[in-house]
């Protein structure tokens, strides 16, 4: 056997008994490396006669093929044995929580108000905005409720150390601005805003809280199209199936006034302990502009109509998320604020 | 409005199951908020609130009985044994313990509860239902009970039995002699007319078609006449429209009959004597109050001459005793009736004693009047006085309402209190009410409503409320409102009210708007509020809306001493909250203060309104305001990290959510300079500038002030910005730099510089040599210590050079670097670490 055979015999034997990655790269580097055999071997040429140098050479040549073949399917096979081990034995507890990157989010009461801007927007309607803290007739005299109106009866009011400044009670207030500022044009606004009313504060109550006023005015505006628009609300606020009930109520605002219901989005109106067992939930209060509003935003009741809605972002959140009670919302706490 | 069921079907004929009722009345505007029910099992598709158990009357087992006799028991002296015949010639013996039957007793009517029936525990409360079992009281076997109202769930009377009237049947179930339902109506201020059993027919008949039942009650024989027995004045006829005044003479004050006492305490009403009980009868009939006084006391104050009632403001110091036995001294807006002694009664609010109606009365006059609203409501409030009759007039009450009010309670105490009733009554009615009558055109009611109805239906919904309608032409009628109604005011509107509810809402088709889109509206604040709170989100903060309403104290460190002054409560609800704020600042560090209660790491933020006196203008300013707090560790403690470590948010976190919030609104001219902040630290505080205006100041909370605030383990850090400032940051238009397609060649800097050289200006010279090509020069590092001078500090700079136009080589880029390297050296007179000679 030549010396060439016994090489090549030797190192496959013993990349034969090699068992992992690390043997591997020592088995190459004792014969591929810089000082390894196999380069030994073929440098050894130089060395014989010239007549077998071309033979020698040729057949150093197809043993460092072979070892070098050899080499690459041993480290591939070894790697892949490894792979698979490894898939075998690394296994993660899928079950530890998650890291949850730290995020931040819009307070409830601000999501509540975009979802109602938005879905006003696409119908048209744009936003207006106007002040908190109002005179009194703003607030009632203008809307058709002079002193000691006994409709004023309907909203415990903040009054201020300067006489006949109040805060203000609803966003109906608005209604003259935007009227005072527009006419004639056709108006057609939702007024957001916060109001404040002189009331303990419990589950259910508040001192302070949004309302959504809407606004519609010009020469063609009805009952039928206050109908439309707020059962187009509703539908698209709590889901296209919704159900929506008039009935007849009362501000000295509007005439004819209106109250809205719609079916109870948990029991669908069979009656449960959200709807107090009605199957009804009251979403917003409505009506006709009344004549004597129109004439003090400056519109001649004669040509123009008008109506307008109002609701409560915080009363729909409550509805939507089962939210039972009210002061979480100014309570600000994270762990609540945290889940919207 | 408590509404008996019975008692309201004395005026109506109506055939609609109880549910139906309730959901009918809420679609007309008479929303039923509670029911109670005597007796009777609530229906089933009863949809009103949740509603307390109570006991359901067996027909079978509750019945009327008869006493025949009452025997002592053997045993105990407290109980008896009454026999209760109760009817088909049946008859029980059992024990009671009730107060008033007494032994030897016989003929009373009692309520009688066999064994099986479900009645109230008399012994416990709160109240449980129990079922009643035979069973042996002292030796003595007791199939049954006489029963209490509070046993029957329809009284809190514990103590005694009911003893009925002589009318009740003995053998009939109790729940066919008054069982009933009370439903109770809230009423709207425009509604005030259903403030009576006759309002709520009157729209029970309308909405269901039912019939009214005519209402003509008055005495049927009369005494001698009322001429000269008594004389009204009217001295302020705006105060007071109308006043009649009726005698009545021989009257034997009495307790009330039972189905009276009975229907005040179902309405809430306390029963006092057969006289006074029939006026609030009256008044819960009829809507009309009315009141009673002893006409002998009037004549003997009138000392001899006819009594002469005077309706007239007090006078100033004017005193009175009223009926509750206060002594009340009254103001000149209170309006009294008065005689020639004076006042002798509140006018609509409340009577005098000494004219009051006592046992020994035997005439009496009385008032039946209408008073304007606006002075009774003025007067109520001020002397907190919030009768049943206030209540009414103070919602307005038609003057035409008087007269039927006086003949149907002449009637009753001629019935109830053998009383004779003088002929004629004194009538004050200066300037009687003109008919309100209305031109209603149907082109108008379409133009409002929206849809056509027609004529006929026009008139027959009028009607149905007993409007009269008199056709002018095919779309025109003539109305004419009833003498019930002061709500209809001029115009149609109100007419369109009556006619759409009648109608009935769920026949209005929805329709679309067709109106024109009106003219944009530009709000640019109201876009920048919303740009301002996403980015802030972005950037990991959460939004909190706080309380505007405030107190000095809690916000008085956060604000200069030269503040503006207060929006201050008139009546607030508590002493926390007596001002509109001032400081966004103050209320969101008492959010944050609060939630470090239970989370260790808070990043919040608010935009909101502060209000602020203007000096010579009536109203308050109302600029928004953005406010932030962060404080606790800057990384959540997880479980895979070792969290030992805890890095927490410090100024640098601010100031690095004020600049990502610049750069994501593209703030332009955006500079920072010490801050000098009431509540901040001095030196741990900045001013953000924009546009070389102070935009607001963020920083370290006050150590001073933490510690106030028991903050000593939180290092709260605290911004206040004005929004309107800020928005004057924002540019016209914001421009694009290309991206460059060449590679950067990065290199760092380290130099050491003087402690008083602030970063800024180190990276403004870095930035001023380096010129285009330096596109980025990134502190990464600051070191103050043993390993460079005392009185210096070392910055590290990462540096990226990039052309826009070349691959750069090194040589370039060393030559820059160099450049910088001598700048620093020589404008700073820095010194390169790591090349130290
Ligand atoms: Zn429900």
């Amino acid at each position: 056997m030549s010396e060439l055979d016994s090489l090549k015999n030797r190192a496959l034997d013993q990349l034969g008994a090699c068992s992992d990655e690390s043997t591997l790269r020592n088995w190459n580097s004792q014969y591929f490396g810089k000082n390894g055999e196999m380069l030994a071997a073929l440098k050894k040429v130089s060395e014989l006669p010239p007549e077998s140098r071309k033979e020698y050479g040729q057949q150093a040549n197809i043993v460092k093929e072979q070892l070098s073949a050899s080499y690459e399917t041993a480290l591939k096979n070894c790697l892949e044995q490894a792979m698979l081990k490894s898939l075998e034995t690394e296994k993660l507890d899928i079950s530890l929580p998650g890291m949850v990157p730290p995020a931040g989010k819009l307070h409830l009461a601000t999501q509540t108000l975009r979802d109602i801007q938005s879905t006003f927007a696409e119908m048209g309607f744009q936003v207006f905005r106007s002040r908190e803290i109002e005179d009194d007739e703003f607030n009632f005299g203008l809307l058709n409720m002079p002193p000691h109106h006994p409709a004023r009866d309907m909203w415990d009011t903040f009054h201020t150390t300067d006489p006949g400044l109040i805060l203000r009670t609803h966003t109906s207030p608005g209604q003259i601005h935007v009227m005072r500022k527009f006419h004639p044009a056709p108006i057609r606004v939702i007024l957001p805003g916060m109001c404040y009313r002189y009331e303990a504060i419990t589950t259910r109550s508040e001192i302070m809280f949004h309302q959504v006023e809407g606004l519609v005015v010009g020469t063609n505006v009805s009952m039928t199209d206050l109908i439309g628009t707020i059962t187009a609300f509703t539908r698209k606020m709590f889901g296209d199936s919704r159900q929506v009930r008039i009935r007849s109520s009362y501000f000295p605002f509007t005439e004819p006034s209106i109250e809205v219901d719609m079916d109870c989005i948990v029991c669908g109106g069979k009656g449960c302990p959200l709807c107090k067992k009605t199957g009804w939930l009251e979403i917003m209060g409505a009506g006709m502009v009344h004549p004597e509003v129109m004439k003090n935003g400056g519109y001649d009741p004669a040509k123009y109509s008008g109506f307008a809605f109002g609701m409560g972002p915080e009363r729909i959140a409550m509805l939507r998320h089962a939210i039972e009670d009210i002061r979480e919302f100014w309570g600000n706490d994270l762990r609540f604020l945290s889940q919207f | 409005m408590k509404v008996p069921i019975r008692w309201l079907k004395d005026y109506v004929d109506f055939d609609l199951p109880l549910e139906a009722l309730v959901n009918r009345l809420a679609l007309a505007g008479l929303e039923v908020s509670g029911i109670k029910h005597w007796g009777v099992p609530a229906p089933e598709g009863l949809r009103l609130g949740t509603e307390d158990p109570y006991p359901v009357w067996d027909k079978d087992k509750i019945i009327i009985g008869l006493v025949t006799k009452v025997d002592k028991h053997p045993d105990a002296d407290r109980l008896k044994l009454p026999t209760v015949e109760y009817g088909l010639g049946r008859s029980i013996t059992m024990v009671t313990g009730a107060p008033n039957l007494a032994v030897g007793d016989t003929g009373q009517k009692i309520i009688l509860a066999l064994s099986g029936s479900v009645l109230f525990d008399g012994h416990a409360t709160p109240k449980v239902l129990k079922e009643l079992k035979p069973g042996k009281i002292r030796g003595i076997t007791s199939d049954g009970m006489v029963c209490s109202g509070f046993e029957l769930g329809i009284s809190e009377d514990h103590d005694g039995i009911i003893i009925l009237e002589d009318d009740a049947t003995v053998g009939m179930p109790l729940v066919d002699y008054f069982g009933d339902s009370i439903i109770e109506i809230d009423i709207l201020p425009n509604k005030a007319r259903c403030l009576s059993m006759i309002g709520v027919a009157r729209e029970v008949a309308a909405m269901t078609g039912g019939k009214l039942k005519p209402l003509e009650h008055k005495p049927h024989t009369f005494g001698p006449s009322i001429t000269g027995k008594v004389n009204v004045v009217i001295q302020d006829t705006s105060a007071c429209h109308r006043y009649t005044a009726s005698l009545i003479e021989n009257i034997k004050v009495a307790p009330s009959p039972a189905f009276l006492k009975r229907r005040l305490h179902q309405a809430g009403m306390r029963p006092i004597n057969n006289i006074v009980d029939i006026t609030n009868y009256v008044m819960l009939e009829q809507g009309q109050p009315l009141h009673a006084f002893d006409y002998d006391v009037l004549c003997s104050r009138a000392k001899g001459k006819t009594p002469e009632i005077v309706i007239r403001f007090a006078t100033k110091g004017e005193k009175i005793k009223t009926l509750d036995g206060l002594d009340r001294e009254l103001s000149a807006e209170t309006l009294v009736i008065a005689d020639s002694l004076g006042p002798i009664a509140i006018a609509g609010l409340m009577g005098g004693a000494e004219t009051e109606v006592t046992e020994s009365t035997s005439r009496v006059m009385l008032e039946s009047a209408n008073f304007d609203f606006l002075a009774i409501r003025k007067a109520m409030k001020s002397m907190a006085l919030p009768s049943e009759a206030a209540t009414r007039f103070s919602k307005g009450i038609h003057p035409d309402q008087v007269i039927g009010g006086a003949n149907r309670a002449l009637q009753l105490m001629q019935e109830f209190a053998q009383g004779v009733p003088a002929e004629g009554r004194i009538d004050c009615y200066p300037s009687p009410k003109p008919l309100q009558v209305i031109d209603f055109s149907l082109t108008e009611a379409k133009r409002i409503l929206g849809i056509a109805i027609p004529i006929e239906e026009c008139t027959k919904l009028l009607t149905s409320l007993e409007f009269k309608v008199e056709k002018v032409s095919n779309e025109m009628l003539r109305v004419t409102a009833p003498t019930h109604r002061l709500d209809i005011q001029v115009g149609v509107a109100d007419l369109l009210e009556d006619i759409a509810r009648l109608y009935g809402y769920d026949k209005f088709p929805e329709t679309s708007l067709s109106e024109q889109l009106p003219p944009v509206l530009i709000d640019p604040e109201l876009d920048f509020e919303r740009k301002i709170k996403d980015t802030l989100v972005h950037l990991g903060l959460q939004e909190t809306i706080a309380y505007s309403l405030t107190s000095p104290e809690a916000e008085s460190a956060f604000l200069e001493s030269s503040k503006p002054a207060y929006v201050t409560l008139l009546n607030p609800i508590s002493s926390e909250r007596t001002v509109m704020r001032q400081s966004l600042m103050a209320s969101i560090v008492s959010l944050a203060q609060a939630n470090l209660k239970h989370t260790e790491c808070v990043k919040l933020f608010e935009v909101g309104k502060v209000y602020q006196k203007v000096s010579g203008q009536a109203l308050p300013a109302e600029p928004y305001k953005l406010a932030i707090a962060i404080c606790g560790p800057r990384n959540k403690p997880f479980w895979v990290e070792d969290s030992s470590g805890k890095n927490n948010l410090n100024f640098y976190d601010l100031k690095g959510i004020v600049e990502g919030l610049a750069s994501g609104v593209h703030l332009e001219k955006v500079s920072f300079k010490p801050g000098n902040h009431p509540a901040l630290h001095p030196g741990k505080s900045a001013a953000l500038l924009i546009r070389d205006k102070v935009a607001g100041m963020f920083g370290v909370l006050h150590p001073k002030l933490a510690s106030t605030l028991g903050l000593d383990n939180h290092e709260i850090i605290a911004a206040e910005f004005d929004l309107l400032t800020l928005a004057s940051g924002l540019p016209v238009r914001y421009l694009s730099k290309p991206v460059s397609r060449f590679p950067a060649a990065l290199r760092d800097i380290a130099v050491v510089v003087d402690q008083s050289i602030t970063g800024q200006t180190v990276t403004a010279e870095i930035q001023a040599a380096g010129g285009n090509v330096l596109k980025v020069a990134r502190l990464f590092d600051i070191y103050q210590g043993d390993r460079v001078p005392a009185g210096t500090k070392s910055l590290a700079f990462a540096l990226s050079y990039q052309a826009d136009d070349r691959t750069l080589n090194d040589k370039e880029v060393d030559k820059l670097h160099k450049k910088i390297e001598d700048r620093l050296k020589h404008v700073l007179k820095a010194q390169i670490r790591g090349k130290e000679v």
